[in-house]
């Protein structure tokens, strides 16, 4: 705790104050623009990843409550056949344990469910559409193979769906594009410190005699580091600010597809989650801040 | 206030300086003189910290320069005023903004200096230049601008290698008199020049020690003058 004090501490040391101590360093040359550049690039593509990121983890769950403790049983039969069997094998669920309820799905929910993938227009009546049950589970759920064998016996057109088969993968499709979010925000962290600490270390080449100077006219180490340390994090927060709010407004205005596509959730924020890249551009001060102080002391300390 | 003893200096290669000895104490005026390349910038950046020595012990305000941090450092450049050879300047920042740099750096209020850099400019000619970019200014201006920057903070020690160099003799003897009536007020100086006449002219107006650099080492000059 006393350690954050006094970084805090430092850190309002080092951003406040004299206005006029970063007019020591000469306004610009290209490490400043490459700064805010950097910031700007990272902080929209941190925005993509944060997004890719909240939205695989909304699906990964999603997915596995929905779909846990659901399953269907599909009937394809000729005509006259279908209602019979569909009795038996609602006949057969209400007998086997590990099952809530079992439900015959209208046709009207049916052609709900197929609209995302055939449209609204949809002849159901034309098409041969199997009859589908709802089976709600109960505790662990019902003996998967046992049932498979009752239902192939007593109604041969029935087939058990007990979705783990698709839903696994997805699940896991899902988490691992997650994995990949996280990484490209660590990988995207990685690369800006790295490029602001050449970036500074550069200008402090660049600005050798400016130091030296200062030095010979009886300015401290941290007044140096100061002045280059301002100047690395405002640009740094101004170029992130932009950047995040670039791609804020590019995934506010992403094509919803929430709603059609069933199972797209859509990439981007919900509710609060929209503050989060809003702290994107003072993580990528406060890199800068670290970076460039980091950078300043050790060629302060190395050079006489 | 600056003490050297047996004090040594090699670049790396063969030595520079052997054995000097020297004492500048308080409101001495001395002369450093010798031929170009004896080592007389090497001297004066020794005493204001720029090198620090090879060998024996130099020693500034009391306290060894081998045992100073960064930061003593600095604050003894706040009282010794230096004007450099190669007299550098931040070329972003006008000549007022560069005189009133070390007033700046030390967090001195620009305000209680402001008079104090328009004094100075006035006493070194530089007044219509107030405003211009340190490129912009000729060697000799850029001489006497380094002149005003080491004297802002009033220091109590001065130490000018080569401060007529660029500038015609009539400016010199000027830059002279503004350092021996400094020296009248108290300050230490040290004037390196291989520039005989200006020594010549100072003689009478000063008691100033001339010392020669010879073989590497420190020999009285006064004898030949
Ligand atoms: N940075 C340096 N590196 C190596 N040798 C140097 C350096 N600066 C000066 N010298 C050498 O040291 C000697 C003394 O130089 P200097 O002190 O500048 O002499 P002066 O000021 O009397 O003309 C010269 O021979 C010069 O070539
Ligand atoms: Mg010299």
């Amino acid at each position: 705790m006393n350690k954050i004090l006094r970084y805090w501490q430092l850190a309002q040391d080092m951003l406040s104050g004299d206005q006029n101590a970063d007019r020591v360093v000469p306004p610009s040359g290209y490490t400043a623009s490459l700064t805010t550049f950097v910031s700007f690039a990272m902080a929209f593509l941190t925005v993509f990843a944060l997004a890719l990121f909240l939205a695989t983890g909304r699906l990964a769950d999603r997915w596995s409550t929905e779909l846990a403790g659901t399953s269907t049983v599909r009937i394809s039969a000729p005509d006259g056949q279908m209602d019979a069997q569909a009795k038996t094998v609602l006949g057969i669920l209400e007998t086997t344990p590990g099952i809530a309820s079992a439900r015959l799905m209208s046709e009207d929910e049916q052609r709900r469910l197929l609209t995302p993938w055939f449209g609204v227009d949809l002849p159901m009546d034309n098409l041969p559409i199997p009859s589908l049950i709802e089976i709600t589970e109960e505790g662990v759920g019902p003996d998967v193979n046992g049932l498979r064998l009752r239902l192939q016996a007593e109604a041969p057109g029935a087939i058990l769906d007990d979705h783990t088969r698709w839903r696994r993968p997805m699940v896991k499709a899902a988490q691992r594009l997650r994995l990949l979010g996280a990484l490209s925000i660590g990988l995207i962290v990685g690369s800006t410190i790295a490029m602001i600490t050449l970036a500074a270390q550069a200008a402090l080449s660049a600005n050798g005699q400016v130091i030296s100077v200062l030095r010979l006219i009886g300015a401290r180490d941290n007044y140096i580091a100061k002045a280059f340390v301002r100047r690395f994090t405002i640009r740094a927060f101004l170029g992130g600010l932009i950047g995040s709010l670039l791609a804020m407004l590019f995934i506010y205005f992403l094509p919803a597809v929430a709603e059609e596509g069933a199972f797209l959730t859509g990439l981007g924020f919900q509710g609060v989650q929209w503050l989060l890249p809003l702290f994107i551009p003072l993580v990528a001060a406060t890199i800068a801040f670290v970076s460039t102080r980091f950078a300043a002391n050790s060629k302060l300390q190395r050079t006489a | 206030m600056i003490e050297l003893k047996r004090a040594g200096f090699s670049y790396g290669g063969g030595a520079i300086l052997a054995d000097v000895d020297l004492h500048l104490t308080k409101g001495s005026f001395h002369f450093l003189t010798g031929p170009s390349g004896s080592g007389k910038s090497t001297l004066m950046k020794l005493c204001y910290q720029a090198l620090f020595p090879s060998a024996g012990t130099i020693k500034v305000f009391g306290k060894d320069v081998r045992a100073m941090t960064h930061d003593d450092i600095a604050i003894i450049r706040r009282r010794i005023g230096v004007v450099h050879q190669d007299c550098q300047f931040l070329d972003h920042l006008s000549l007022a903004e560069n005189v009133l740099m070390p007033s700046q750096v030390s967090g001195r209020d620009l305000n209680d200096d402001l008079q104090n850099m328009n004094q100075l400019l006035n006493w070194v000619g530089l007044t219509k230049q107030i405003n211009a970019l340190p490129p912009q200014l000729s060697g000799g201006e850029r001489q006497r601008a380094a002149l005003a920057r080491a004297l802002i903070l009033s220091p109590d020690v001065i130490l000018a290698d080569e401060p007529t160099g660029n500038v015609d003799w009539e400016m010199g003897q000027k830059l002279l008199s503004l350092l021996i009536e400094l020296n009248k007020m108290g300050k230490t100086i040290l004037i390196a020049t291989h520039d005989m006449n200006l020594i010549r002219v100072a003689k009478p107006q000063v008691a100033a020690r001339v010392l020669r650099i010879q073989d590497k080492r420190i020999v009285s000059g006064g004898a030949d003058l």
